[in-house]
């Protein structure tokens, strides 16, 4: 792929296909929004197809770099480039942007051409900020992802719509004007705007608190991070369905990028430090947003609630400075990615048809749209974890990865499985099951041939992520190694540290107690002598 | 490919062929589908049994593309399924003799349940999909049963979860079914979260997830301690507890067993075949194929034992006053995995995994006899509305009784020098009670013994109620329904027929003071047809000779060790003892099993009036057993309430009167009193501005002049 700037046209390809749409009618523009989208997924697999992997493959591949302007020794420039990471994310959104438009197909009625041009324009910034090696292009395309969003629920939203796209405004402002400040200060110290090489630099231990502080500000709230989590379920929920998929699926993956593209490699003490932190956040995250889940009547705001308690699996797994945790982190995001843009899509489904989003208007969907109550129980449980679908992948591996920090918050993390189960299937039973008594609901036809490939394509993926997950894990094994090998010299060491054995006796008689005498104990005697008594 | 390949991926293809199909070709294509596939599983898995007995434990004529495992056995590879920095996941098909066990138990029992549920589900609409249903748990249980290592076993187990989950509430427009299979998943879930943290630990302190390497590394675990939740303990403890934390959700042991009875929601061949004969089961399995692990934690044995022998124990005291016959026969299940659970802690696991065989048989042989007296007493399950069948559905009775001979236990000791003999149960049941004793494990034997007695009251109890006496028939709902709709419109009512019978739970006193009126109500109950009563007879045989036939292999000290070669921790030594004890400890199951069945007897048959009474002079004792111990009401008070409550409460009070009030809303409010005073202030009157003008000049000039 040496010379073609096949990021530059990804990017080119839905801008220019967005200011066309402005020009045409509501149906030309659909078609032109949907061609525009595909050749962006054919773009991104070939983009696949050609990523080098192992040893000797190039961290940064596809590079591009075209020098803008310069300041004070900092030099701007349009410079793109991706490792494994970004390679999955972009796969992820030119995978999604499809199935956005698809749904949009007839739910949509008004302003048909601005809102193809929205979400193109969303396209665009979503693999932007993926894709940049510049600070300042990154800082760009990061914040401006959140404009055609807000556009998208402020104009085509709910009738709650203002305060949601109000609230989702708010909260990200502030973390985003401190990320700019600790941006700025970093390009004026270091002179540089490369990521690689920030990436590399080693910023003194007290500085790297502030500029980490100043980072998780707008990434805890992009994850969203509990408690700053209460603008995600009023963004859904006014959302149209089609913004609900591509919020859940990209849009809360900027703030797990982040801090694996920023936060980690660039700050790795201040990350050190701050565990406890992103630990508790997550740990309170997982309990307290699962438990909300459990007792919500609207089916978006549930499905918001889980995405919560998912994206707090992904903190874990992060700043469990493994390579387990690190791999599950970007699993969970990939898998909750389909999945939860699956969920959104499903509870659209039946949104077009009976206009309400509340639990109990439903029942008994399995007796009359078959299909549907298929796909969406394999939705259902791959939220749940279950193994063979994506989302079992990651949690399984960051939660392994967690464990080897703190034996405690792998607890209380994998409680998670427990809580999660009970919400999605109390929601599947009161949608789907039952007997079916309502007029309206027995009127519901089933998926259609348009709905039905849209969610088809999301089920095979979902499976194919679960049951052979290499095709995922393989583009981002050198990068993970690389970011592993980085923090090494901060990493946490776990609360499990166990003692090395010996061999037991030969003729250990069953039954007796054959307690090692505590003389043989290689090290830390006191606990040695304490794990007996609690052994007894 | 290899046979094993095919034994595993058959039901799995069968299963999505049959569901896709679903109603397009008519019930019969997925029947036939899923039926057939299960029988050619069935029919390549008793060579790999058999060519484990014979002592034939190469790949040579079994396989083409499979590795040989030390011991004897073969691992067939399949793909990598992840890999993540040092943890490597295959998927992969081990087959050893404990395998082997397994694969003739799940596809023979899964095969005749197949076969058995052409007739009993023959009014359902829906077929299709309980056909895929069961052909997909088949093969999670395959998955789970050949797993070569923690991640798979995992897949598998969560699978037949999933399809126990799908199976429970197939019904699903009952809320009773539904109800239960979330309580059957949801509760599965918190074993599971020791199962994975299991996983975890394992993981981190083997550093692979490879069930033979952790194995092989286990024995130079003595005297490892690790942190655990910011204490020390034996590493091996922390670690096998744990994963019997999976083996308890799974197995339905006490403390997580409250899924299992309401799991009778679902039709009962589901029961035969997942909530007795294999899924529940797995959890044995587990320890078994862990057990050189277990070896190595006295305290984890321990734990095995206690819990084993408490369910035994709980189990059978419910069991002895449940009215539904699905629910007796659920309660026996769990108290005989709790037999299971002890005799793998006293370090019998030969004994576990050949109760756990015969246990297949026997009681997937009384769910489906129970399944085809409900199937002639038109869904009423209720045994207080029987009475008097044997005479009306002879095939049905017969099998029963010998499933019954089979479960309690029947047999001649071998005390005189002579070759013991009995029905399967006998031959595994004795072997746990003597194997007990032989450990030292007092207690475990005394509640063994005891145990056996509950057991051959409560399964003599069913008998004796269900066929003999007068019929009863005339009180039951189901029956005057059938006789009054002559004609019986089929399926329509079926749905809820078979939750009616817990929905309308009888309170005590209907039980003590209601009468249940004598008579047949004209009603004339039908033998099941052939397909349903050719898996009976099949598994009348199991019962009968599985204990006698295999018993060598599975617990005699020499055949034993040939045949498990390090499958399992097979402990010599103690099968050994378990021949040698005492003549009354060999007697005394035998003498336990007759005074339950004299206790039966005299209550059911002698003096019916009999057991009343007794409810009545122990009413708080009855009273406690029949509802359960009261699990589901403290669970209900301790956990579920309180997960809704707070979750409110957080949702409410946490979400939007805390962190939106304080937080969007809050600034929100700021800068709206802020604008409103600044909106004030455009009152739009020169003279204001220009007041407001001459205070800033004087304020400027004042602070120019002061400083």
């Amino acid at each position: 792929m040496s010379g073609f700037p096949i990021l530059t046209v990804m990017l080119a390809v839905p801008a220019f296909a967005a200011v066309a749409c402005l020009f045409v009618n509501a149906q030309s523009a659909r078609w032109l929004a949907l061609a525009a989208t595909f050749v962006d997924l054919a773009l991104g697999i070939l983009l696949w197809a050609n990523f080098q992997t192992g040893d000797g493959a190039a961290q940064w591949q596809f590079v591009e770099h075209v020098r803008l302007f310069g300041i004070g020794g900092a030099e701007f420039a349009w410079a793109l480039g991706i490792d494994g990471f970004a390679l999955l994310l972009i796969v992820l959104s030119v995978f999604l942007m499809p199935i956005c438009i698809g749904a949009s197909w007839r739910s949509i009625e008004k302003r048909v051409p601005e809102y193809m041009a929205a979400f193109l324009a969303t396209e665009v910034l979503m693999i932007g900020t993926f894709a940049a090696q510049d600070l300042m292009l990154f800082y760009v395309f990061f914040e401006g992802g959140l404009i055609p969003m807000f556009l998208i629920i402020g104009i085509w939203g709910g009738a709650n719509r203002i305060y949601a796209s109000y609230k989702f405004f708010l909260y990200t402002l502030l973390g985003s004007l401190l990320m700019l400040i600790a941006i700025l200060y970093m390009i004026l110290t270091t002179g540089t705007t490369s990521i690689p090489a920030l990436m590399a630099h080693d910023f003194p231990p007290h500085v790297q608190t502030w500029l980490w502080l100043a980072f998780f500000a707008s990434f805890a709230v992009k994850m969203p991070m509990w408690p700053v989590h209460t603008w995600l379920p009023d963004a859904h929920v006014q959302a149209p369905t089609a913004g609900s998929v591509i919020l859940a699926g990209v849009l809360l993956k900027l703030g797990g990028y982040g801090f694996l593209r920023f936060s980690l490699p660039m700050f790795p003490e201040a990350s050190a430090q701050f565990i406890w932190l992103v630990f508790a956040l997550s740990a309170v995250a997982v309990i307290y947003t699962s438990l909300v889940a459990l007792v919500q009547s609207d089916m978006k705001k549930l499905i918001a609630y889980s995405s919560v308690a998912h994206m707090a699996i992904v903190t874990f797994g992060l700043f469990a400075f493994n390579a387990q945790g690190v791999e599950g982190a970007m699993m969970v995001m990939l898998g909750h990615g389909v999945v939860s843009g699956a969920l959104f899509l499903c509870v659209g489904v039946i949104y077009d048809r009976l206009h309400t989003r509340e639990i109990d208007r439903y029942g008994g969907l399995a007796i009359n749209m078959p299909r549907y109550a298929v796909l969406f129980l394999l939705f259902t449980m791959a939220s749940v974890g279950l193994p063979g679908t994506s989302n079992f992948i990651g949690e399984f591996l960051s939660l392994a990865g967690l464990y080897q920090v703190s034996t405690l918050y792998a607890l209380l993390g994998t409680t998670g499985i427990i809580l999660g189960a009970a919400y999605m299937l109390y929601l599947y039973r009161r949608v789907a099951f039952g007997d079916l008594t309502k007029d309206d609901v027995k009127a519901m036809p089933d998926l259609d041939l348009r709905e039905f490939v849209m969610l088809g394509a999301l089920a095979a993926v979902t499976l194919w992520m679960g049951v052979y997950p290499e095709s995922f894990m393989k583009p981002m094994r050198g990068d993970v190694q690389k970011l592993v090998a980085r923090l090494e010299r901060a990493a946490p060491a776990g609360d499990s540290a166990p003692t090395v054995g010996k061999p037991a006796p030969a003729a250990a008689e069953h039954g007796e107690h054959a307690a090692a005498p505590a003389a043989h104990a290689p090290k830390g005697a006191p606990a040695e002598a304490s794990a007996h008594g609690e052994a007894h | 490919m290899s046979a094993i390949h095919f034994i595993v991926f058959l039901p799995l293809l069968a299963a999505v062929v049959a569901g896709l199909a679903n109603k397009s070709f008519g019930s019969t294509f997925p029947k036939v589908i899923t039926t057939g596939s299960l029988f050619i599983a069935c029919a390549l898995s008793w060579p790999i049994f058999l060519h484990f007995l014979t002592g034939n434990f190469g790949p040579d004529t079994m396989v083409y593309d499979a590795n040989a495992i030390p011991g004897g056995g073969w691992v067939a590879p399949v793909f990598t399924w992840m890999l993540s920095g040092s943890m490597q996941v295959d998927w992969a098909l081990r087959v050893d003799s404990l395998t082997a066990v397994m694969l003739v138990v799940v596809t023979s029992v899964s095969a005749l349940v197949h076969l058995y549920s052409w007739g009993y589900m023959s009014e359902e609409p829906d077929q299709p999909r309980f056909f895929a249903y069961l052909s997909l748990f088949t093969f999670a249980m395959l998955m789970l049963v050949t797993a070569n290592n923690l991640v798979q076993m995992f897949f598998g187990w969560e699978g037949v979860g999933l399809a126990s989950y799908l199976l429970i509430g197939f019904w699903f427009r009952k809320p009773s079914a539904n109800a239960a299979a979330i309580k059957a998943f949801v509760v599965n879930r918190v074993g599971d979260l020791g199962f994975m943290l299991g996983i975890f630990g394992t993981f981190l302190v083997f550093g692979t997830i490879d069930i033979p390497t952790i194995l092989a590394a286990a024995p130079n675990m003595h005297g490892s301690t690790i942190g655990f939740l910011g204490h020390r303990f034996d590493t091996m403890t922390v670690l096998c507890l744990l994963l019997f934390v999976g083996a308890m959700g799974k197995s339905a042991q006490l403390g997580l067993h409250t899924w299992l009875p309401d799991a009778m929601e679902g039709p009962t061949p589901v029961s035969a075949l997942i909530h007795a004969a294999t899924m529940v089961t797995a959890g044995v399995f587990m320890v078994c194929r862990m057990s050189p692990m277990f070896e190595q934690s006295a305290v984890a044995l321990g734990v095995v034992t206690f819990v084993g022998a408490a369910t035994c124990f709980f189990a059978a005291t419910v069991g002895t006053t449940q009215t539904d016959i699905k629910r007796v026969i659920a309660y026996s299940t769990c108290s005989q995995l709790g037999y299971m659970f002890f005799a793998a802690g006293v370090g019998a696991y030969g004994a576990a995994m050949f109760h756990l065989f015969t246990h297949a048989f026997f009681k997937a042989l009384l769910f489906l006899g129970a399944g085809s007296v409900i199937h002639a007493m038109h869904h009423e399950q209720d045994m207080r509305f029987y009475g008097g069948l044997r005479k009306h559905i002879p095939v049905t009775f017969w099998t029963m009784l010998f499933g019954t001979l089979a479960i309690t236990g029947v047999g001649i000791p071998g005390i005189f020098g002579n070759t013991a003999f009995g029905f399967a149960g006998f031959h595994s049941k004795d072997a746990i009670i003597e194997a007990s004793y032989a450990a030292g494990q007092t207690s475990a034997f005394w509640v063994g013994v005891f145990v056996a007695l509950l057991t051959s009251f409560y399964s003599w109890r069913l008998v004796f109620l269900t066929f003999y006496g007068k019929p009863r028939w005339a009180g039951s709902e189901h029956i005057q329904h059938a006789v009054h709709d002559h004609h019986g419109h089929g399926h329509d009512d079926h749905h809820d027929s078979e939750a009616e019978a817990s929905d309308h739970a009888p309170t005590a006193d209907e039980i003590l003071h209601g009468h249940h009126p004598e008579g047949t109500a004209g009603y004339h109950p039908h033998e099941s047809p052939w397909v349903m009563l050719v898996p009976l007879v099949l598994l009348t045989l199991g019962a009968i000779f599985a204990g006698f036939v295999f018993h060598g292999a599975f617990i005699e000290p020499s055949a034993g060790e040939s045949y498990w070669r390090g499958a399992i921790a097979f402990n010599e030594h103690l099968m050994h003892a378990m021949h040698e004890v005492p003549v009354w400890v060999k007697l005394s199951a035998t003498f336990a099993m007759l005074s339950g069945l004299a206790i039966a007897y005299g209550a059911y048959i002698v003096s019916p009036s009999f057991p009343a009474k007794f409810a009545e002079a122990f009413r708080p004792l009855y009273l406690f057993s029949l509802n359960k111990w009261y699990f589901d009401e403290l669970y209900n008070f301790l956990f579920v309430r309180p997960a809704f409550a707070i979750g409110r409460l957080f949702w409410k009070k946490g979400d939007e009167a805390t962190i939106d009030r304080f937080g969007p809303n809050g600034a929100a409010k700021v800068v709206q009193l802020g604008s409103f005073g600044a909106a004030r202030l455009q009152s739009g009157y020169v003279y204001a501005y220009a007041f407001i003008m001459l205070i800033g000049l004087t304020a400027a000039l004042t602070w120019v002049i002061a400083r």
